[in-house]
């Protein structure tokens, strides 16, 4: 097996945890995995983003190869759309569908819908209202992550593994709070799926 | 021992603690910031009382780790690229003293900028002061060359310098560790002054033990593990790789090389495979992350032209981080196909967070300012505060190095400029503009310093910051009139007062020091997390 992932967001949203997760998850399938990401200034607020390499066979560059992503993973719906030359003609977009606004030129939502519209596989939710209906919005990040599990490569048990292993130190009831949110994203992600 | 998933700034450090290590010693600055954070953070390194803490900047960090090596023992010494300007007095002279116990400096070069004022190649410096360079070309390579690089550097008497990039700093992959080595005790060089005491007569016996030790340096390249030649049958072509650009050669032929390839790891460069490769192949491709170092080493190092290709004659942009991509384009590979990035999609770049005490200092300052339209300036330095160049601030006019905004404020203010206004945070006061602050107070030169005081190291993630709490007794101790050293809390609220205060030191015609404190906000909730 092999998958590409982008993850993309704004600073401070929390796209590394995210990667932390699927990267205890493929170190517990026996996966190779290079997982390359920014820090410093454009933590700021700024465009982030962090390129996933997940397979079975050793990987050699820490950079996706344009167009060969398998997956956009945004937590962010217009930062998905930015890394879009890295994704494979027939790879998926999953992302949080509503903007993070701090800038003054942001286009207007009805134009990005519309760019996502155009690609053939997406997949958008609003996480974070599903985050709030269990009960947090902290977990929006695990709510995408699970809305992305289709796609992934690795069985949903071993994200599941991941989740425990990420958030085992915070106690038992934020483990099964993230592994809620977890399945309540893979079960948005099924019903909105499109195609 | 065992298998990890490491940055390849954590395997770095693991493999220093594995490797007996005693000490590190560092400045912030990213992408090299978390090898230290790592010891800091590390239980064993605390069991075994390894030094850790972070020091004032790289030049007081490298001398002190090598006072640590004069005594015996391992230490590591860790910066960004520039930080190695910095540090570079004791780094040229370290080569011409050498080292009694292992020495490896880490240089953490950020080609493309992501978080730097420039992208120069420290391998540039490496070969200016002489001594065996590593770079390795992944996470494992990293890992191995800290490991064994202790004895390199003791068994040849000379320090390393390893140079990673942004992609290896900060990419994590599989690292294997190995077992665990003792520290070193508590030794001396036996011939310690004819070492250490660069003294001219001892200084030159010490150079020209310097350019006879290039010989086993060069041996030692040759026999490295980290410089492997790959044969290959179409010999049209040869392509010499450094570092982490061995991936992206690999990433365009997954099925194995068709031209023969020779993957350089350690420095100086190695005569004989070289030879092999430009006696073999027609032409040769360099493939280097950064400066055209090797590409034009190789003219005349063996005597005779060569057919070169890489930056140089634009096979490879001349600027930049490689990639993939670039690398593929330079080897004529075939474009595969790619959505373009919709016209709709805007810049989003970093911003001073919402509540952060720099944003009431810029907005004070421009208030002031008004009633000096053309005729202020104000130059500022290296931290989260360089966003005030950004909207809706645009308050600064410069970020040059660590420190300049003192000196060159002192500098436009003998030009003639008024009022010359400095904006630098506290650790970079610290780092650096303390001694500027020193040339002021002599001459008395009429600037404004405005120290905003964050109580910690912001953007590289909120390290201590070497002045907290004393920055108004430094002020003082270094000459500043105690009634101009004003303190002042940045918040809405006091707008009034903030202003009052920058109107009156402005007009003061000597030096005046203002220091808004208020902590960072993002150092403050990692420090006190809400609980849910």
């Amino acid at each position: 097996m092999k998958t590409d992932l982008i993850l993309a967001g704004v600073g401070g949203q929390g796209i590394l945890t995210i990667a932390a997760i699927i990267g205890q998850a493929a170190l517990l399938e026996g996966l190779y995995m290079k997982q390359a990401e920014v820090h410093g200034m454009s933590q700021r607020g700024g465009d982030v983003q962090s390129n996933l390499r997940l397979s079975d066979r050793p990987i050699a560059s820490d950079l996706i190869p344009r167009g060969q992503a398998e997956l956009i993973l945004a937590l962010e719906p217009m930062e998905s759309l930015r890394y879009l030359p890295f994704l494979k003609q027939d790879g998926w977009v999953v992302t949080h569908s509503q903007p993070y606004l701090n800038i003054p030129n942001y286009p207007a939502p009805e134009q990005v819908n519309e760019e996502l519209r155009k690609l053939p596989r997406t997949v958008a939710l609003d996480v974070e209202k599903i985050a709030k209906d269990l009960g947090s919005a902290q977990v929006a990040n695990t709510v995408m992550l699970g809305a992305a599990t289709p796609f992934l490569g690795i069985g949903y048990h071993r994200i599941e593994n991941g989740v425990e292993r990420i958030f085992r130190g915070k106690g038992e009831a934020i483990v099964r709070l993230n592994l809620q949110a977890l399945r309540a994203g893979a079960d948005a992600a099924q019903a909105h799926r499109n195609p | 021992m065992g298998k990890h998933l490491f940055l390849g700034d954590e395997a770095i450090a693991q493999a220093a603690i594995d490797a007996g290590l005693s000490g590190v010693y560092a400045y912030p600055g990213t992408p090299s910031t978390e090898i230290t954070e790592y010891i800091q953070n590390a239980t064993e390194a605390k069991e075994k009382n390894i030094r850790s803490k972070w020091c004032v900047n790289e030049k007081t960090a490298m001398e002190a780790a090598l006072g640590m090596c004069y005594a015996g023992k391992r230490a590591l010494c860790c910066m960004k690229h520039v930080g190695l300007n910095v540090a570079a007095d004791c780094f040229m002279n370290a080569a011409m003293s050498g080292v009694h116990g292992g020495l490896i400096i880490v240089t953490a070069d950020d080609p493309s900028m992501h978080s730097s004022q420039n992208e120069q190649d420290n391998r540039v410096l490496g070969n200016f002061a002489m001594i065996p360079m590593l770079e390795p070309s992944c996470q494992q390579e990293a890992y191995d060359m800290v490991y064994n690089g202790f004895e390199l550097s003791e068994k040849t008497g000379y320090p390393l310098l390893l140079r990673i990039t942004t992609r290896m700093a900060h990419s994590r992959a599989t690292v294997e560790t190995r077992r665990k080595k003792e520290q070193n005790r508590l030794s001396f060089p036996q011939d310690g002054k004819q070492r250490f005491i660069l003294l001219p007569g001892i200084a030159r016996q010490r150079f020209k033990a310097l350019l006879k030790a290039q010989e086993t340096f060069t041996r030692e390249s040759e026999v490295s593990p980290y410089n492997v030649y790959f044969d290959a049958p179409d010999k049209r072509l040869g392509i010499i790789t450094t570092g982490i650009a061995f991936n992206y050669l690999s990433e365009n032929y997954p099925e194995g090389f068709e031209h023969p390839v020779l993957k350089i790891g350690q420095y100086p460069l190695p005569r004989k495979p070289i030879e092999r490769l430009a006696n073999a192949c027609g032409e040769i491709l360099v493939l280097e992350e950064g400066f055209p170092v090797v590409e034009e080493q190789l003219k005349g190092f063996l005597g005779r032209g060569l057919i070169l290709h890489g930056r140089l004659d634009q096979t490879l942009p001349r600027d930049g981080e490689l990639t993939p991509d670039s690398v593929g384009r330079a080897l004529g590979k075939s474009i595969v196909a790619y959505y373009d990035v919709p016209e709709i999609v805007k810049q989003r770049p970093p911003a001073l967070c919402a509540g952060c005490g720099h944003r009431d200092v810029y907005e004070a300052l421009n208030e002031v300012l008004k009633s000096y339209p053309d005729t202020a300036k104000v130059f500022s330095d290296i931290g989260c505060y360089t966003l005030g160049a950004l909207p809706p601030f645009h308050s600064i006019e410069s970020c040059i190095d660590m420190g300049a905004s003192i000196t060159m404020a002192k500098g436009a203010a003998e030009a003639g400029v008024f009022p010359a206004i400095c904006v630098i945070g506290d650790s970079t006061f610290t780092h650096s503009g303390m001694t500027g602050l020193l040339d002021c107070v002599n001459e008395q030169t009429p600037v404004t310093i405005i120290i905003s005081d964050n109580e910690t190291t912001a953007m590289t993630g909120g390290q201590n910051s070497a002045g907290t709490g004393r920055l108004e007794s430094i002020c003082r101790g270094l000459g500043v009139a105690e009634e101009h050293v004003r303190v002042m809390i940045p918040l809405k609220k006091n707008y009034e007062e903030m202003k009052g205060i920058l109107r009156e030191e402005i007009a003061y015609k000597g030096v005046s020091v203002v220091i808004p404190r208020r902590a960072c906000i993002q150092t403050l909730k990692r420090k006190h997390p809400v609980r849910k």
